[in-house]
């Protein structure tokens, strides 16, 4: 048996959560305030994933550059590869939040979408 | 011009209040923002985690502001943008400047004051050391790297570990800079736990609490920054300096309202909070004219923002449509024992809403301990919390009809006391 402690990134109130763990399978979760705090323990110990925020590159927009992020969540041990592919991506103004900016990231399957409305210049 | 209500600031606070006003009732609303767009800080926060409380989903600070701009287009309310307010006088009249109008002057039944906050600048850090280019405020970089579309630097030290700073040193690392440091004056961090995990520890950023910077390298341009562990009276401890080389420093070392205005307008400030001292409606000593979001206290979430900007907009609403509520009798909430303020100070149990939030923040890490609340000498609630940090807003919420039970008392008392 194996304990862990982790703190919940689910929201700010940063749960401090104790997982036990055995043969790699998650057997308990305490002190977390909502079910989002034992799904994350369970991910957190298995397959840590991750949501990529960043901004790229807008042309002809009246601000030059939109955010945007991962639709969903990805392996946390891709963030510099998905951050990587984001680099030299140009989108075209007007950009609406929820256009896809990069789809299927990485090979991931997730598509990286704006997070900000942008108007045309 | 006249207007029943102007709004200065067009960020969180201020969106959320002027959709309040109008749906209390309220059609001659302006709004007046500074930058060129609305939703305030917001635009530069790309990163996710806003709106869990208000939307019960995870969005990004965009996201979490274009949902408040929708309501107000969708309303049709009135707003300025690339417009500074200049000076708000005591009787509501708002002067203002803008390229298109000039100068001009409103006359407002009510103002609703929602500026924001801005971050603590070197110069007000005493930071020893030469003044070269490559020291930057973390909202700073923030808003080049996030919006403008720059880079600060390459190799980045960070001292303060206020959630800008965290949220930066993540930021930083995955446009390809190096963050080689964060040092923390205080023996805690000032930042939410969960940016430490996903934006230090994910990332293997070192976090040196206890230090500071104590000298910057380099005429033109940062060369290196030296820090070193200071003792309990937060002085540098003499063989215990780091140095590393670098280009680049930024501040993350705490927000303070901004309240130029209010001071000239008379309003009343809070030598704790630096924000305006407000009642339950969260109205100023000066009548008609009210508060809410980052300039009336610093807050951790946005949430907390909206929900308190509502209800200065519905206050505000109030006011505009029935004047002054007479309250014969304005108790007192009384921060004591490691509760270092509250917002607001005063209720007034006739006129309140069935239920008050009041938030506040402790002067230090507690573990194990109660926020207790007293009605007069009489112990009313004890809430059980497992650690407090000056870092996290606490709160309590006051009953109108457990107050009405308690007609003699004058004070309310907040503390932390022993689980």
């Amino acid at each position: 048996m194996e304990t862990r402690d982790l703190i919940c990134i689910g929201c700010p109130l940063g749960c401090s959560l104790k997982v036990t763990l055995e043969n790699g399978e998650v057997t308990e979760v305490v002190g977390n305030t909502c079910p989002n705090g034992e799904k994350y323990a369970k991910k957190e110990c298995t397959n840590p994933t991750r949501i990529v925020t960043s901004s790229v590159r807008v042309k002809g927009g009246k601000i030059n550059m939109v955010s945007c992020k991962t639709k969903e969540d990805i392996p946390k041990g891709m963030i510099f590869d998905i951050c990587k592919a984001m680099e030299n991506v140009v989108v075209d103004a007007p950009v609406a939040i929820g256009d896809v900016v990069l789809a299927d990231v990485c090979g991931t399957g997730v598509d990286v979408i704006a997070t900000k409305n942008i108007e045309a210049k | 011009m006249k207007y029943d209500l102007v709004i200065v600031g067009g960020g969180p606070a201020g969106l959320a209040a002027a959709i309040a006003a109008k749906d209390n009732g309220i059609d001659s609303i302006l709004i007046i923002e500074r930058d060129r767009e609305l939703g305030g800080i917001l635009n530069q926060c790309i990163h996710n985690g806003f709106g869990l409380h208000t939307f019960k989903e995870e969005l990004t600070g965009p996201e979490y502001a274009s949902r408040f701009i929708a309501q107000v287009e969708e309303r049709g309310i009135e707003y300025k943008l690339n417009t500074m307010v200049m000076d708000i006088a005591n009787d509501k009249t708002v002067t203002a400047m803008n390229a298109t109008d000039g100068m001009f002057t409103i006359e407002a039944k009510a103002v609703i004051l929602a500026m924001g906050c801005r971050e603590r600048s070197r110069g007000a850090l005493n930071i020893p050391g030469y003044r070269p280019a490559g020291i930057f405020s973390a909202g700073t970089a923030q808003r080049l790297v996030n919006i403008e579309g720059y880079m600060p630097g390459r190799r980045v030290v960070i001292l303060g570990s206020g959630d800008i700073g965290l949220i930066m040193a993540r930021r930083m690392t995955l446009e390809g800079a190096k963050v080689l440091a964060v040092a923390e004056l205080m023996p805690y961090s000032g930042g939410l736990k969960r940016n430490i995990v996903q934006c230090l520890d994910d990332f293997d950023i070192p976090l040196y609490l206890s230090h500071t910077v104590v000298d910057i390298q380099g005429k033109e341009r940062v060369e290196g920054i030296t820090i070193a562990e200071v003792g309990p009276d937060r002085k540098p401890i003499p063989g215990s300096e780091i140095h590393y080389d670098c280009d680049t420093l930024l501040l993350s070392c705490g927000l303070l309202p901004e309240n130029e205005l209010s001071k000239t307008a008379g309003v009343e400030l809070s030598p704790i909070t630096s924000g305006p001292v407000v009642n339950d409606s969260l109205e100023t000593n000066i009548e008609g004219v009210f508060a809410c979001g980052n300039v009336l206290h610093v807050h951790d979430l946005v949430d907390f923002v909206s929900q308190e900007a509502t209800n200065a907009g519905k206050n505000a609403a109030k006011y505009i449509k029935e004047g002054k509520q007479d309250a014969s009798k304005e108790v007192k909430i009384l921060p004591v024992d490691g509760v270092r303020y509250t917002v607001p100070t005063t209720v007034r149990p006739e006129v309140m809403d069935d239920t008050l939030t009041v938030r506040f923040r402790v002067g230090q890490v507690f573990k194990n301990c109660a926020i207790a609340t007293y009605f007069g000498d009489e112990l009313i609630s004890k809430r059980k919390r497992p650690v407090m940090a000056p870092g996290e807003m606490e709160q309590v919420i006051l009953k109108k009809s457990q107050l009405a039970e308690y007609p003699d008392i004058e004070n309310i008392t907040i503390k932390i006391e022993e689980a």
